[in-house]
C-alpha cells in the first residue's frame, strides 16, 4: 500500500512517516502541500500539527492549498484519506467530512491519554476492532470539540458514520461524543485522536490497529 | 521611561545626552558613560549611547556575575561546547550531540504573562537550533505567589497558556519541569524555559564573523518597535513603572518561528554557514556584535536593507528591537544564492544587510551616512562591577532555630493531608496537561515523574531530562542550599536510571547592588560548584536573571537547575510508581531531623526558618551510585527521590501513580512527624522484588549507605505504623483526590 503524508507548513508529519515506514513497513511519500496530483497512493493521511498556525481558523488556510484538489479526486476514487487532529480541521474545512471543531468547552488546549469506544466494525479504518472495545488513544489540541446542526447529528447516526465516542471522560465537549466520524462512502476518516502516537507508546493501547486496519482493507482488495 | 519617544521624535544631540545624563534612562551609571566618551575619544550619539547602554547591561555583560560564573566547572570528556556560545553541547557517542540551554523571561512575563513566557520558550529554542540542533524537548521552571491572589491565578493561567501555545504550535514536547508557590513570588514570579536538542557533531555551528567580505544575511521576520530595550528592563527591578515597559515586551509567533526553525536546520545541512546566531536580547545589535568579536573582525550593516515594519524606523530603533524570530547568518558571497532559496522554500525572508571587515569596528550606514562606529572590543567589555557580599541579619537569628520543636504537637494524618494538598506537591497535572507533552512521539516518561524520558529515534538511547530548585534551602542556607538544587537534579535523573551529563544553570536573584542579595549569589555558586565538582556534572552554560524585586522585597534566591543524563538501554529506564503488590519498599539513605525550610514548616506556620536540610556530597554521590548500580543489576522495581515533603509525599507519589497502596511499619528515634516529613537529602525510595532484597542490602552496604526496609506495596490502603503506633491509614483513592484535586480546586475560584 502506497502512503501518502501531506505537509503544510507548520504541520508535523514525520511522526506518520515514521510509524508507516517502521511499524507498518509500507512506502511513504512526504506530499509537499503545493503538490496536486495524488494518483500514485491508495492512502493519504492529512497530520497533526498547527498548519499556518491555526491562522483564521485551525485548518481555514491549508483547505485552500493545491493539493486538497487532488484529496478530494482520491476520495471520489475510493482512497482512504486519514485526517489527524489538525488534519480532521482541515477535511472539516474542506467540506470532505460534515460539521465543524470549536474551542474545547473549557478554553485550554489538552494533551493527555483519553478511553474510546469503538462504534463500528465495518469500516476500513476499524476492521480490526470489535464493536464495544474500548481503546486508549493520546490526545493533544486546543479545537477538539465536534459540532454539527441536528439534522447532521441524525444522519451520521443513521448511516453510522460515528465509528469512535469517548467513553468516561469527553476532554473537549464534542457532541454526542464523537471522537471519530467518516463521511457516507466510508473511506475518508476524520478524529482528533493521534493513533500514531499510539504506536508509539506501545502495545496495548489499541490505537496502532486504525494502521493494520488500513493493512487488512489492502489486502482484501488487492492493493497489497 | 522612553515613552515619550513619539514620531516625529528628534534625536538628543550627543551634548545633550550628557549634559541631561540621559544614558541614565537607558540604565546606565555615569561611571559607564564616561567609561565610552574615554573609549571613543568623543562623545556618543543615541544610537550608540542605546549599543552601549544593552551591550552593557547585566543581561549581555554578566557585569554583576561573571567573577562568580568563573566558579563553575566547565570542562569534561563529555563536553563538546562549554559556555559562551547560543547553547552548550555534550557528547552522547555514536557522533551524537545534546545541546541544551535554560533562559528567565522573568521581567516580561511579570508584565504580561502570555507573551512573555511564549517568547521565553521561543527565545530560548532559537538558542538551540542556532548551535544546528533540532529541537526535540522543552522543560521550564516556574515560580508563582500564593494561589490565594487572584492576580497570581491569572499570572499562571496565562504564562501556563503561553508557554503551551509556542511550545506546542511549534510541534516540541513540554516534557517535564516544575512549579512552585510561595508568597515571595506573589509580585514577581520566575519564567524559566529550557530547551534540548540533538544533533550530529559535524553539524555544530558557532555564532562567529569572520573573513573579510563574507556576507551578513537577515532572516526571519521584520524588525518592530517591541522589544526596545528589554534587555536594559530585565537588569532593573519591576517596578509601577514596569506596566508603561509593556512595549518593551515582545509578541511571539511560533508559526514564524517553526518555519524560520526548518530554514535554519535546512541551512546548517547544507554546509554553507560561517556563522548563525539568533537575534535574542538586544536582538541585531548583540547578534552582530558578538559575531563580529569572537571572529576578531569588524561588521558592516547597512540599516535601509533591514526589513522594517515602518519604513520610519531610526536607527536606535532597529539596533535594540527585540522582535522575535529573527536570525542572523554569515556566509561567504557565492553561497547567498542558496542562503534565499532555502529560505523561500520555507517563506521566510532572508536580507543581504552587510558584510564582515577586518576593521574591528561596528559600523551602521543609514540613508548613506554612517551613523554609528564602535570599537567592537569595547562593546563586549563591559566594566565589571565588583558587588560586596554580607551575611544578612535574617542568617544569624536563624541559627537558634528549631524547627523540630516549632512543629512538635502536630498531629501526624492533619499533616500529611495538608501537605499533600499544598499546591506545591499536589499534582501539576492542571499545568501540563496544556502542554503537549507527546509531540514528535519520543516521549517514554510523561511529566509528573521524577525527569522526562525521551527516546532518541535510531538508537536505544533515551535522555533523561529534569529541571530543579529550591529557593528556600538557598534563602536559608545558600551554599547548601545551591548544592542541594544540584544533587537534586542528578538524583532525579539517577531516579529514572540515567547517568547525569551536565547542567545548565538559570540563575534567579533579586539586586545585586544590595550586599545581602550578592551574599545569596555567592554562596549559592560556590555550593552549585561543589556539588557539580562532586557529581561530574559540568556546566556548559546558562543565564543570569538579577533584579527579581517589586517594590524591594526580593524574591527567594532562586538557582535552577537543568541536568540532561543518559539512559543506554530500554530496559533500564526506571519509573517512580509501586509496579507489583508484595514488593519490598526501602529507604535508601539516612533521617535526620531536619525540617528547616520544609513543605510541612511552610505549610503549618506559614514561613520557614531554621537551617535548611544538610548535604555531604560524598554520601550523595554512592546513593546515586546504588541506585544506578541496582537499577543496572535489574533489581529495582520503582525508585523515588525524597524531596519536598519528605517520605510521607514521596510514598504517597509512588502509590498514586502505580494505582498501589502500601503497608508501612517504621521504627525510629526521631518523633514520627520529624521523620515522615524530613527533607533529609540523599535519599531515595525503591521497590524491590523479595528475591533481590538481599542483593540491594548488600550493595547499599558495600557504598556504606544506610538502607531501611520500611514495608510493601499493598493492594488499595495505605498504612503507615510508626514505633508501633498506626498513624495513617487511607484507602487509596482519598489520597489521590487529595493531590489531584487541590491545584484544580484553588485554580477553580477564578472566572474562567
Amino acid at each position: 500500500m502506497r502512503f501518502a503524508v501531506l505537509m503544510f507548513p507548520g504541520s508535523s508529519g514525520m511522526e506518520c512517516v515514521r510509524i508507516i515506514e517502521k511499524f507498518l513497513k509500507q512506502p511513504v511519500s512526504k506530499v509537499w502541500h503545493r503538490e496536486r496530483d495524488l494518483s500514485n497512493y491508495d492512502v493519504i493521511i492529512l497530520p497533526g500539527g498547527f498548519s499556518y498556525g491555526d491562522y483564521l481558523r485551525p485548518g481555514a488556510l491549508a483547505a485552500l492549498s493545491p493539493v486538497i484538489d487532488g484529496v478530494r479526486v482520491a476520495a471520489e476514487h475510493g482512497k482512504l484519506i486519514l485526517g489527524i487532529g489538525n488534519g480532521f480541521q482541515i477535511l472539516l474545512e474542506a467540506g470532505l467530512l460534515p460539521g465543524t471543531v470549536l474551542p474545547n468547552n473549557h478554553q485550554q488546549f489538552r494533551c493527555g491519554i483519553q478511553r474510546v469506544r469503538v462504534e463500528q466494525r465495518e469500516t476500513p479504518f476499524t476492521r480490526e476492532y470489535q464493536v464495544g472495545e474500548v481503546i486508549s488513544l493520546p490526545f493533544a489540541h486546543g479545537h477538539g470539540n465536534y459540532y454539527c446542526d441536528p439534522e447532521t447529528l441524525q444522519s451520521l447516526q443513521k448511516s453510522k458514520q460515528i465509528i469512535f465516542r469517548y467513553y468516561g471522560e469527553n476532554p473537549n465537549g464534542s457532541l454526542d461524543g464523537i471522537a471519530g466520524l467518516v463521511n457516507k462512502t466510508g473511506n475518508v476518516l476524520g478524529t482528533m485522536l493521534r493513533p500514531e502516537r499510539a504506536v508509539a507508546l506501545g502495545a496495548g493501547f489499541g490505537g496502532e490497529r486504525i494502521f493494520t486496519s488500513m493493512l487488512r482493507f489492502g489486502r482484501e482488495k488487492g492493493v497489497i | 521611561m522612553l515613552s515619550e519617544q513619539k514620531q516625529p521624535f528628534l534625536e538628543p544631540t550627543p551634548e545633550e545626552i550628557c549634559e541631561k545624563r540621559l544614558y541614565q534612562k537607558m540604565g546606565m551609571t555615569t561611571e559607564e558613560y564616561e567609561k565610552v566618551v574615554q573609549h571613543l575619544g568623543r562623545l556618543p550619539n543615541w544610537t550608540e549611547t542605546g549599543i552601549y547602554s544593552v551591550m552593557w547591561s547585566e543581561h549581555c555583560s554578566y557585569k554583576n556575575s561573571k567573577a562568580l560564573l568563573r566558579l563553575f566547572p566547565t570542562e569534561g570528556p563529555q563536553v563538546l561546547q562549554g559556555p559562551g556560545e547560543g547553547a552548550g553541547a555534550i557528547d552522547i557517542g555514536d557522533g551524537q550531540a545534546v545541546v541544551f540551554k535554560i533562559e528567565s523571561h522573568n521581567h516580561p512575563s511579570a508584565v504580561e504573562p502570555f507573551q512573555g513566557a511564549a517568547t521565553g520558550v521561543g527565545g530560548i529554542m532559537r538558542d538551540v537550533f542556532s548551535m544546528g540542533a533540532r529541537p526535540i524537548a522543552l522543560l521550564n521552571s516556574l515560580r508563582f505567589g500564593s494561589l490565594d491572589k487572584e492576580d497570581v491565578r491569572h499570572l499562571l493561567k496565562q504564562a501556563v497558556a503561553g508557554i503551551g501555545y509556542y511550545g506546542n504550535v511549534i510541534g516540541v514536547p513540554t516534557v517535564g519541569g516544575e512549579v512552585v508557590f510561595d508568597p515571595v513570588y506573589n509580585e514577581t514570579p520566575l519564567v524559566n524555559a529550557m530547551c534540548v536538542g540533538l544533533l550530529s557533531h559535524g553539524d555544530l555551528q558557532k555564532g562567529i564573523a569572520k573573513g573579510k567580505g563574507n556576507r551578513v544575511i537577515y532572516i526571519g521576520a521584520s524588525t518592530g518597535r517591541d522589544g526596545i530595550h528589554g534587555a536594559t528592563f530585565a537588569s532593573e527591578e519591576l517596578s509601577e513603572d514596569s506596566e508603561e515597559m509593556v512595549p518593551a515586551v515582545q509578541a511571539g509567533d511560533p508559526f514564524m518561528g517553526k518555519r524560520l526553525m526548518e530554514a535554519c536546520l535546512e541551512l546548517v545541512q547544507a554546509q554553507i554557514l560561517v556563522g548563525i546566531q539568533d537575534m535574542g536580547a538586544a536582538g541585531l545589535t548583540s547578534s552582530s556584535v558578538e559575531m563580529a568579536a569572537k571572529g576578531e573582525s569588524g561588521i558592516l550593516l547597512n540599516l535601509d536593507a533591514v526589513p522594517q515594519r515602518d519604513p520610519e524606523m531610526t536607527p536606535y530603533e532597529m539596533m535594540l528591537s527585540e522582535s522575535q524570530e529573527r536570525m542572523l547568518v554569515i556566509v561567504e558571497e557565492k553561497n547567498v544564492a542558496e542562503v534565499h532559496r532555502i529560505c523561500q522554500k520555507w517563506e521566510v525572508q532572508s536580507v543581504d544587510i552587510g558584510e564582515v571587515t577586518d576593521d574591528g569596528t561596528l559600523t551602521l550606514i543609514h540613508k548613506n551616512k554612517k551613523v554609528t562606529s564602535l570599537p567592537i572590543k569595547t562593546l563586549v567589555n563591559a566594566p565589571m562591577v565588583y558587588r560586596e557580599a554580607n551575611e544578612p541579619a535574617y542568617y544569624q537569628s536563624f541559627a537558634t532555630v528549631d524547627p523540630v520543636q516549632e512543629l512538635a504537637g502536630i498531629e501526624v494524618e492533619k499533616a500529611f493531608y495538608q501537605v499533600l494538598s499544598s499546591p506545591n506537591v499536589a499534582s501539576k497535572r492542571w499545568v501540563y496537561q496544556q502542554y503537549d507533552y507527546m509531540a514528535q512521539g519520543a516521549t517514554v516518561v510523561s511529566p509528573g515523574s521524577d525527569a522526562g524520558v525521551i527516546a532518541i529515534e535510531g538508537t536505544k538511547k533515551f535522555l533523561a531530562v529534569t529541571t530543579d530548585g529550591n529557593g528556600r534551602y538557598v534563602y536559608l542556607d545558600p551554599k547548601v542550599g545551591g548544592a542541594i538544587a544540584v544533587a537534586e537534579a542528578a538524583r532525579n535523573l539517577v531516579c529514572t536510571g540515567a547517568k547525569p551529563l551536565a547542567i545548565t544553570d538559570g540563575l534567579n536573584f533579586g539586586s545585586p547592588e544590595k550586599p545581602e542579595i550578592y551574599w545569596q549569589m555567592t554562596g549559592a555558586i560556590q555550593g552549585m560548584q561543589a556539588a557539580c565538582l562532586t557529581l561530574e556534572t559540568p556546566v556548559t552554560g546558562g543565564n543570569v536573571s538579577l533584579y527579581n524585586e517589586t517594590a524591594g522585597q526580593a524574591v527567594y534566591p532562586t538557582p535552577i537547575v537543568g541536568m540532561v543524563g543518559l539512559i543506554d538501554g530500554p530496559e533500564k529506564i526506571t519509573t517512580h510508581s509501586f509496579k507489583n503488590e508484595g514488593d519490598i519498599i526501602l529507604l535508601l539513605g539516612n533521617t535526620l531531623a531536619e525540617l528547616g525550610g520544609s513543605e510541612l514548616q511552610q505549610c503549618i506556620t506559614g514561613q520557614i526558618s531554621g537551617r535548611p536540610p544538610q548535604i555531604d556530597l560524598e554520601r550523595e554521590k554512592n546513593v546515586q551510585k546504588v541506585v544506578l548500580e541496582a537499577i543496572y543489576s535489574g533489581w529495582v522495581q520503582s525508585a523515588h527521590d525524597l524531596s519536598e515533603g519528605g517520605l510521607a509525599v514521596a510514598l504517597a507519589e509512588c502509590c498514586i501513580s502505580g494505582n498501589r497502596g502500601a503497608e508501612l511499619a517504621i521504627k525510629t528515634d526521631l518523633s514520627p512527624l520529624t521523620f515522615l516529613f524530613s527533607e533529609s537529602q540523599s535519599r531515595v525510595l525503591l521497590s524491590v522484588k523479595v528475591d533481590h532484597l538481599e542483593k540491594v542490602a548488600q550493595l547499599a552496604a558495600a557504598y556504606q549507605v544506610p538502607l531501611t526496609q520500611l514495608g510493601r506495596v499493598g493492594k488499595s490502603q495505605v498504612s503507615v505504623t510508626v514505633n508501633g503506633e498506626l498513624l495513617i491509614d487511607a484507602p487509596l483513592c482519598k489520597l489521590q483526590q487529595t493531590w489531584e484535586g487541590a491545584i484544580p480546586w484553588a485554580m477553580s475560584s477564578t472566572s474562567s
